[in-house]
């Protein structure tokens, strides 16, 4: 009987292992995507079931009913309030959501290693660190990440960063030796755990604070591969083949994501950690820089109302105001009187990778007016007109002919080849590349200043009433 | 040398495992239209939290007729794994319900 139970709790990893692969897999086509979660959800839950009831200890133990009781009382908290955060959160909230959620995972991780370290039935040393640090560095690295998207925690770069966050990953690397050389448990061994614990927390903090806006995407995508690898890691403590198969499974694909995403923006991961963007200083180039023309209100109605071919490119200040059921509003009152509106979506716009699409989406705006960068660039010579929305840096040319550019070489949203583009913008503020862009003082260019909701809402009154 | 040896073979199946997972997740991931990246990220994510599993597994095991740090942190473990499950999968549903909702429209 035993033995049975042995069978079917494996038997069952392997169906959620499955079912895990299967699940990513239909999440990667639109039209699948939601069966593809429910997939991987309904595999997650069948391995925790059979964990719960066929798993035993070394001892071929079950577990105790009591435990079982404690548990499913924890698991049915954690699953109310999840879900009612999940469902209740504003969907601009979302980044930052999925962040705090990552380092859940991570804490988790890093708690099950911590404690496991102690149990001296575990042989496995290498791992239940690793398991810990990648963890400990998942968890506080992803909540830098929430306070950061959630704005109340600003970034905080220094130069010293650089040194002081190598030394610290250089005393983990010796920590992680010695408890590893030392051998059997000795005396101090726990207590240079928890130092361990504290000084990989840390970590996970000096790594994600000098890291600003636009790379958000690449470090949260980042750390969620390390919340796979710590549970991987976890995973062979237990010799538990789910584990090990999913969090290495999303390990990889949150890596290749991590790198998908650094090459739309033409950088490399390394440049990302040390934060070089900001660093770099101003882009030297000398130049001819135009003046700004601004366009009124009314002025930008008559021009996108009487025209044929609008193209819209929304950026984070769009997503900042909220303003993305207002300008579904406008693409619907533009649609109405005979103009073609599309959206053209950079990969890297807003706060995540899709963070745009999800957005819009939200708003009500059709799948098929949504068009990648490599689409949509070229349709704009042929625009008649180009709205830039709060985006800055994607449609920045210098990315293309200015080679001393810190941005030079991302691709971008060509707006510059557009018959005429208009720009709303907070203020003159640059990006966050901290560079100068050209397109602005275009003379195809008008600006309208303003807070984005407020510019877009005039601007729809302002065409109602023509 | 020879350890490492050692530990490959104690180790192989393991292994074996962890390499082909990678590619596979390489696979199912490289071609993703950028559309689908945060409901993606998301749902990897939420599948992530199969640290669950150990937490039920420590949890499980746990001596519960002394109150110890073991316990303490066992609930934690348990708790914070099915946030991240729960939540992740509920946010990644809540992303694709949108996308739904805008295709049949």
């Amino acid at each position: 009987m035993t033995q049975y139970g042995q069978i079917i709790l494996d038997f069952s990893y392997l169906v959620a292992a499955i079912l895990f692969v299967i699940g990513l897999k239909l999440l990667s086509k639109p039209e699948s995507a939601k069966k593809g979660n429910l997939y991987a959800a309904g595999g997650m839950v069948l391995a925790m079931i059979t964990t719960l009831i066929l798993h035993k200890d070394a001892h071929g133990k079950g577990i105790p009913l009591e435990n079982i009781i404690l548990i499913v009382t924890v698991i049915a908290v954690g699953t109310v309030v999840g879900a009612v955060v999940a469902r209740r959160v504003k969907m601009t909230a979302m980044p930052q959501l999925v962040s705090f959620y990552n380092a859940t995972g991570g804490a988790a991780s890093a708690l099950v290693a911590l404690m496991e370290f102690s149990n001296p039935e575990n042989s496995s040393t290498l791992v239940t660190l690793l398991g810990l640090v990648i963890g400990s560095i998942a968890f506080s690295g992803s909540m830098i990440a929430y306070g950061k998207l959630d704005g109340w925690i600003k970034d905080w770069l220094s130069p010293a960063m650089k040194y002081i966050n190598i030394i610290i990953l250089l005393v983990v690397t010796a920590l992680v030796a010695y408890l590893m050389v030392a051998g059997d448990p000795f005396m101090d061994a726990e207590v240079l755990v928890y130092i361990l614990f504290g000084i990989a927390l840390v970590y996970g903090v000096f790594f994600v604070m000098p890291i600003g806006g636009a790379d958000m995407p690449v470090v949260i995508s980042l750390l969620n591969s390390f919340t796979g690898i710590a549970a991987a890691m976890a995973g062979f403590i237990y010799s538990n083949q789910a584990m090990i198969l999913g969090g290495i499974f999303v390990g990889a694909a949150g890596t290749i994501l991590t790198v998908l995403m650094c090459r739309a923006m033409n950088r490399s991961l390394i440049n990302v950690i040390i934060g070089a963007f900001g660093g770099g200083g101003a882009a030297k180039s000398d130049k001819e820089i135009g003046t700004i023309k601004e366009i009124s209100l009314s002025d930008a109605a008559v021009l996108l109302n009487y025209t044929s071919k609008v193209v819209i490119v929304p950026g984070y200040g769009l997503a900042a105001a909220q303003a993305q059921h207002t300008c579904s509003e406008l693409d619907k009152l533009l649609s109405e009187s005979g103009v073609e509106v599309k959206y053209a979506i950079h990969p890297v716009a807003g706060r995540m990778p899709g963070h745009m699409n999800v957005l819009l989406a939200e708003a009500d705006v059709p799948y098929e007016k949504l068009v990648e960068m490599d689409d949509i660039n070229p349709e704009l010579p042929n625009t008649d007109v180009v709205i830039v929305i709060g985006a800055n840096d994607v449609v920045n040319p210098a990315a293309l002919d200015d080679p001393s550019s810190p941005i030079y070489g991302m691709p971008i949203i060509n707006a510059h080849e557009a018959k005429n583009i208009i720009v709303m913008k907070r203020g003159m503020g640059k990006g966050y590349a901290a560079i100068e862009n050209y397109l602005f003082y275009d003379d195809k260019t008008r600006m309208l200043f303003g807070n984005a909701k407020e510019t877009l809402q005039k601007l729809v009154s302002e065409i109602k009433s023509l | 040398m020879e350890q490492l040896l050692h530990f490959f073979d104690a180790n192989k199946e393991a292994i074996f495992v962890i390499v082909l997972s990678v590619f596979l997740g390489i696979e199912v991931i490289s071609n993703v239209p950028s559309v689908l990246h945060t409901p993606l990220m998301s749902g990897a994510n939420a599948i992530s939290g199969v640290i669950i599993i150990g937490g039920i597994i420590l949890l499980g095991h746990a001596d519960l007729s002394k109150f110890t740090l073991e316990v303490v942190l066992g609930i934690l473990a348990v708790l914070f794994g099915t946030l991240n499950v729960a939540g992740g999968f509920v946010v990644t549903d809540r992303m694709l319900e949108m996308f739904r909702k805008k295709k049949r429209n």
